[in-house]
This record gives structure tokens, sequence and C-alpha cells, in this order.
């Protein structure tokens, strides 16, 4: 099997749609039978993704690549930063302003959520400058 | 108990999912925090909230949950909706409080998760 790829655009200013790159993920795993464990796991963690890249940077790019082996995800931003990743993953931290709290979200448990349901995850943050973030899902 | 089972005991009214009445359910969560729902939630087919934006519907439809039941009355847009339509997603609204939604259901045999902590060591 060829690697398939997957590419979104992620709105920023609309909290409303964030989650469709996700589900939209979602759909195409499952039309192409990757086993539900990995399903629940990528749509976990691209979709805590996806609302942290509204919330806090303005929105962003999300590539999904499959192969035979594993997905990769990279959830790429031009936000402001993450000054202290360690702080960042601390379960209960967050910077979210109290109306995203009022939406359900903003509970820091984002980024450990990710973590928790990724096989693999790295961060790459610069202030000013944006975020990446790399998760990888094994299928083997 | 199936989701039927779910609209008598909160005395429900069903704002759609019709065709999904028989899907037989064990486990519920309620949070009105869906942080917490993705964070804590493992195997739970039915969500019981009090929050009203589309994230209700798109958070229970990452977790593969088959029915969404709004306490306190609380009405989701067309939207939602629409949504939860395209999901196969079964909607409730029942006019009981959280607390006692949660506690009717528990006392007719649906359960929750563990505690917290002991999801956090739990496989996936």
């Amino acid at each position: 099997m060829n690697t398939l790829k997957w590419t979104y655009e992620v709105d920023g200013s609309d909290f409303t749609r964030a989650g469709e790159a996700s589900s939209a993920v979602k759909k195409n795993l499952r039309k192409l039978g990757v086993p539900p464990e990995a399903i629940r796991k990528v749509s976990i963690a691209l979709y805590e993704g996806e609302i942290n890249m509204v919330i806090h940077a303005n929105g962003g790019v999300i590539t999904v690549e499959m192969t035979p082996e594993k997905i990769d995800m990279v959830l790429a931003d031009t936000g402001k930063g993450i000054p202290d990743i360690e702080q960042a993953m601390k379960e209960g931290w967050s910077t979210a302003p109290d109306e995203v709290r009022s939406l359900g979200f903003g509970a820091g448990m984002g980024l450990p959520n990710m973590k928790k349901y990724s096989d693999e995850m790295k961060i790459d943050s610069t202030v000013g400058v944006g975020t990446t973030v790399y998760m990888t899902v094994y299928l083997q | 108990m199936n989701v039927q089972d779910i609209m008598r005991v909160l005395d429900a009214e069903l704002i759609c999912g019709e065709d999904n009445l028989d899907v037989e359910v064990h486990n519920a969560c309620g949070s009105d925090m869906m942080s917490d729902v993705l964070a804590y939630v493992k195997d739970q087919a039915v969500l019981l909230t009090g929050l009203v934006n589309i994230q209700v519907v798109r958070t229970a439809d990452m977790m593969d949950m088959v029915c969404i039941v709004f306490v306190r009355g609380k009405e989701p847009d067309a939207d939602m909706i629409a949504l939860a339509e395209r999901r196969g997603m079964v909607m409730l609204k029942t006019q009981h409080r959280m607390f006692t939604a949660c506690g009717l259901l528990w006392e007719n045999g649906l359960r929750g998760g563990g505690k917290a902590n002991e999801h956090l060591k739990m496989d996936l």
C-alpha cells in the first residue's frame, strides 16, 4: 500500500468548526478499515490538537500520513508558541481564557491527553514563531 | 439497558436518532467539561451534559458514543442535531438535573468508569 496523505487547513476564527479535520480523518480511517482502537487513538489525539490550535494559535495546518505501519500526524501553527513545554504538559495547567472554559475546554488536559493517546509525541515550539506537534500511532 | 430504557427512566424527550433506540448501553458519564470526557472516559456509550455547543457532539463522536442526554431541559441547536443525525447518534432531553439523572440511571443498572487515577494507569 502506498503512503496516504491528507492535509487540512484549520480555521482559527471559528470555534464551532474546530474538530472538522479530526472528524474527516476518522471517517477516512474507518473507510480504509483501520483497526477501531487505532482510529480512536488518532481521533482523540488529533481532536485535542485541533481544539488547541483554535483556542491558542488562531488555526494552522494538520497533515496526516498513513503507511501500513503507522499514522503520523503533524499539527503546525504560527501562534504565540509555548514558553515552557514541560509546564504545559502538566495535567490541569492551562492558559485558556474563561470563555473557552465555558465552552467545555481549557481544563489543562489537552497536551497530556494527546501524549496519552499517541504512541509517540514531540513538540517544537518557539515563542512568537509558532508550535509544531508531531504525533504517531502505530498500526502494528 | 437500551436507549429506549434511558428515555423511560429519565422521562426524556427524543430529539433525534429514533432508528437507534434499541442499541444496548452499559456505561455512561456525566460532565459539562469536554476536556475531562476526552481524558477520562473509556467505553462509555452515553454522555449526560448540561453543556450546549457543537463540540459536545464532536466529543461524543470522537469517543464513539451512541447517545447524548441533555439535562436540565437544555436544547441543542439545529447544527448540533444535524451533526448527531449524520453520525447516527441519539439525542435526548430530560428536565432532571445532572445529579438526579445520573442517580436514576445508576439505580437502573448503568455504570460509570473507574476512578480518575485508576484510568490514567489503564492501558488504552
